[in-house]
């Protein structure tokens, strides 16, 4: 028998709330980031699970477009952060606080 | 208990996958150098591909390891060297306790949530609405199911991508010409 895939579920729950925590803890602005990605992979985990358990094959295809949108998400992402470095010197969250009011 | 239905080398694969996956995702927290950080997240992507293809999906484990771990690493790692690498970051989590008491306290309320969900039944009963992914080869049914179902938003998805190619290059270009205009 293959594994339960309540298990798979639980490993991307304990994935996401790793991310989850990252991003609101962690002051690098890339870190936070990466913490991101943990999380689109902790979805794409579940996706993956649930395609298998309802034998679907639409749990992939959208693990598939999750990527694509990732990959166009981080090249705009780190294309701000650097902009932002250039003017402002700093990577930590707390010191990019213009729109703060 | 259901332990022992399950076979043993899908078992040592499985918790070897989650070993890797846990401790790249509480290195890449825990990391002082951004570059660490950036490994442990090769590491975490690695382990979630090793879980796919346990899955069956095998086409999406070679594109994970191809684009996350190739391509979307190798960005973040030529921003942290364009920004520096010996960079130390003093106290790494911020100031805040409060901060990261109440954090804790959400993901966890959120965790309990998806546990209670993730123990219940092995499906809601739901009806597959875009095909069955057991009629044939992975790829094969994947790229039906792409190029027939979805391929309208399949095409959307490069849309996508010109403009996320050509929303990096105006955010650099821009810069530099209103720095040469500062001058």
């Amino acid at each position: 028998m293959t594994i339960p895939g309540s298990w798979y579920l639980v490993v991307a729950a304990l994935l996401f709330g790793l991310g989850a925590f990252g991003v609101l803890t962690r002051r690098n602005v890339i870190v936070m980031f990466m913490s991101l990605e943990l999380m689109l992979n902790a979805v794409n985990l579940t996706f993956v699970s649930y395609a298998r358990m309802l034998n679907d094959v639409g749990g992939q295809v959208d693990v598939f477009f999750v990527l694509v949108v990732a990959a166009a998400e981080v090249v705009v992402g780190l294309g701000i952060i650097v902009a932002i470095f250039r003017q402002r010197a700093t990577v930590t969250a707390d010191d990019i606080s213009s729109l703060k009011g | 208990m259901m332990l022992a239905a399950i076979s043993i080398p899908q078992l040592i694969v499985f918790v070897v996958a989650v070993a890797i996956v846990g401790v790249g995702g509480v290195g890449l927290l825990a990391a002082k150098h951004t570059v660490h950080s950036a490994l442990f997240l090769v590491m975490t992507l690695f382990g979630v591909a090793v879980l796919f293809i346990e899955e069956g999906a095998e086409f999406l484990a070679a594109v994970q390891v191809i684009v996350y771990a190739g391509a979307i690493v190798v960005l973040f790692l030529f921003v942290i060297m364009l920004l520096g690498v010996d960079r130390v970051e003093v106290p790494a989590f911020v100031a805040d306790r409060n901060r990261i008491v109440l954090a804790g306290v959400g993901v966890l309320a959120v965790l309990v949530e998806l546990f209670y969900v993730a123990s219940g039944a092995w499906s809601s009963g739901a009806v597959s609405q875009s095909g069955s992914l057991s009629a044939g080869q992975n790829v094969g049914v994947l790229a039906r199911s792409v190029f027939t179902t979805y391929v309208y938003p399949f095409e959307l998805t490069g849309a996508l991508l010109v403009i996320a190619v050509v929303g990096a290059v105006v955010l650099s270009k821009r810069l530099i010409g209103r720095r040469e205009v500062d001058r």
